[in-house]
């Protein structure tokens, strides 16, 4: 069942083209993995689909709902534009969690002020995804007393909090050290087995070969490659794909 | 004149001051507040003449800002200002709404955009955002720099002394004139005493803020 179809997004910054025309769906369940080089128009593609950037031409639909259709004369108002971010999660790379809130309440805030359920609902709900990634022990520690790692996956905590219909990660580990990655890209291999549908921006390419369903390689704004992860790493068509993946999996 | 008479003829002087600098503050920290939002203002027109009233105020000297709200009305409209605290007043405010608004705006500017987003993706409005999850992190941010600028006023609440407000100068400068100089030094305590309380009140703000980082 298609869940997210993206159709033919087109984003400028000035005179430049980032997004030159991107279009893919993504089935309820499945993992997509976007890769590429810095630059290729990962991030702004994400950005778009959270609309944190409106795009110049395109459309998104999740389930039967079109989110955006650049051939409406009609701009989107603030309340729909709040609206349609609802649909999706977002987890960042520098993990912006709220510095004067302790983890339950980065967590808890949001629904609080939406009014998702009564203050009891709502804290147990984040309790139990306090635990689900791992972290019962903080649940009443600041951001600032907690490891790179142990912050993301609060950001993953706060934003599966508000149950949305497609969770992104925007590289959420390349802000991490190394030997920090690993628990965060645990916790978003448990939500896939737990039914998530998700989409990834990385770097990390053994991850990206093992979690994802569909892999997108993106190149200078367009869809370079899309396939399963045997297709994109195995058995890369495109000249641009190979030359990318004998780089980044390049041992030195 | 014994020294009780002297403290509490210059108690019932100070007393003004710390009127002028409590009304002063309670105006001009929303006042500020205001005019740190309309020179943040994407409507090009309001945020020059914001700017530009920012840098008129901030340009000149406070005492001749207070000859100006004093006098001009007078001069120029013909009603003479009656109420010298008044005028008073309203130079202050102005002034240090200007300064206020300044310190406003390069905290609202020091937090990092990535804030603002998060609380975007999560479905809030621009006001639960600027309310629930900048406005903290901007007080912090100010604390230092307001406590310098809230101690300068205390001081400054004596400049209103140039159009004749009865301040503590002034109640000074009556025994001085009848050749007693030492109350006038004595005013020094009293500023030192305000000020002092103020220091130990803003220590304990940032000690309570100290918990988070950002």
């Amino acid at each position: 069942m298609t869940i997210l179809q993206v159709n033919d997004i087109k984003k400028n910054f000035g005179k430049t083209e980032v997004l030159k025309g991107i279009s893919f769906s993504l089935n309820k369940g499945e993992v997509i993995s976007i890769i590429g080089s810095s630059g290729s128009g990962k991030t702004t593609l994400l950005r778009c689909i959270n609309f944190l950037e409106t795009p110049d031409k395109g459309k998104i639909t999740v389930g039967d709902k079109v989110l955006f259709n650049s051939n409406d004369i009609k701009k989107l108002s603030d309340d729909q534009i709040r609206e349609n971010r609802l649909h999706f999660g977002l987890v960042f790379q520098s993990f912006n969690l709220f510095p004067q809130y302790n983890v339950l309440e980065n967590i808890t805030l949001a629904p609080k002020l939406l009014k998702k359920g009564t203050n009891e609902e709502i804290e147990n709900k984040a309790k139990e995804l306090i635990s689900q990634v791992g972290l019962e022990d903080k649940t009443n520690s600041y951001p600032c007393q907690l490891s790179g790692g142990q912050q993301q996956r609060v950001a993953i905590a706060r934003a599966l909090a508000l149950n949305p219909d497609i969770l992104c990660f925007d590289e959420p580990t390349s802000a991490l050290d190394p030997e920090l990655t690993g628990e965060v890209l645990r916790v978003i291999k448990g939500l896939k087995e737990t039914g998530s549908t998700m989409i990834v921006v990385t770097h990390e390419m053994e991850f990206a070969k093992n979690v994802s369903d569909k892999i997108i390689f993106m190149a200078d704004g367009v869809i370079e490659e899309m396939g399963t992860p045997e297709q994109i790493f195995e058995n890369p068509q495109s000249e641009k794909t190979k030359h990318f993946l004998q780089n980044s999996l390049e041992k030195i | 004149m014994s020294f009780q008479q002297i403290t509490s003829s210059l108690a019932g002087g100070f007393l003004e001051n710390c009127r002028l600098f409590i009304e002063t503050l309670l105006f001009s920290i929303p006042l500020g507040l205001i005019i740190s939002f309309g020179s943040r203002s994407k409507f090009k027109p309001l945020s020059l003449l914001v700017k530009i009233f920012v840098w008129c105020i901030r340009g000149t000297p406070l005492m001749l800002q207070l000859f100006v709200v004093f006098y001009v009305p007078g001069l120029v409209f013909g009603i003479p200002m009656r109420n010298r605290m008044l005028a008073a007043l309203v130079a202050f405010i102005i002034n240090y709404s200007c300064y206020f608004s300044e310190i406003f705006r390069g905290g609202i500017e020091s937090i990092s955009n990535g804030q603002y987003e998060a609380g975007y993706v999560l479905g809030l409005t621009k006001t639960q955002i600027f309310f629930k999850v900048v406005l903290l992190q901007v007080i912090k941010r100010i604390v230092p720099p307001m406590a310098n600028e809230i101690i300068t006023l205390v001081k400054d609440t004596s400049l209103a002394r140039v159009i004749a407000v009865s301040e503590i100068l002034m109640s000074a400068e009556r025994f001085a004139g009848k050749g007693l100089i030492w109350p006038l030094f004595y005013t020094g305590v009293f500023f030192l005493l305000f000020s002092g309380v103020l220091t130990l009140l803003f220590g304990y703000i940032e000690k309570k803020l100290d918990y988070f980082k950002s």
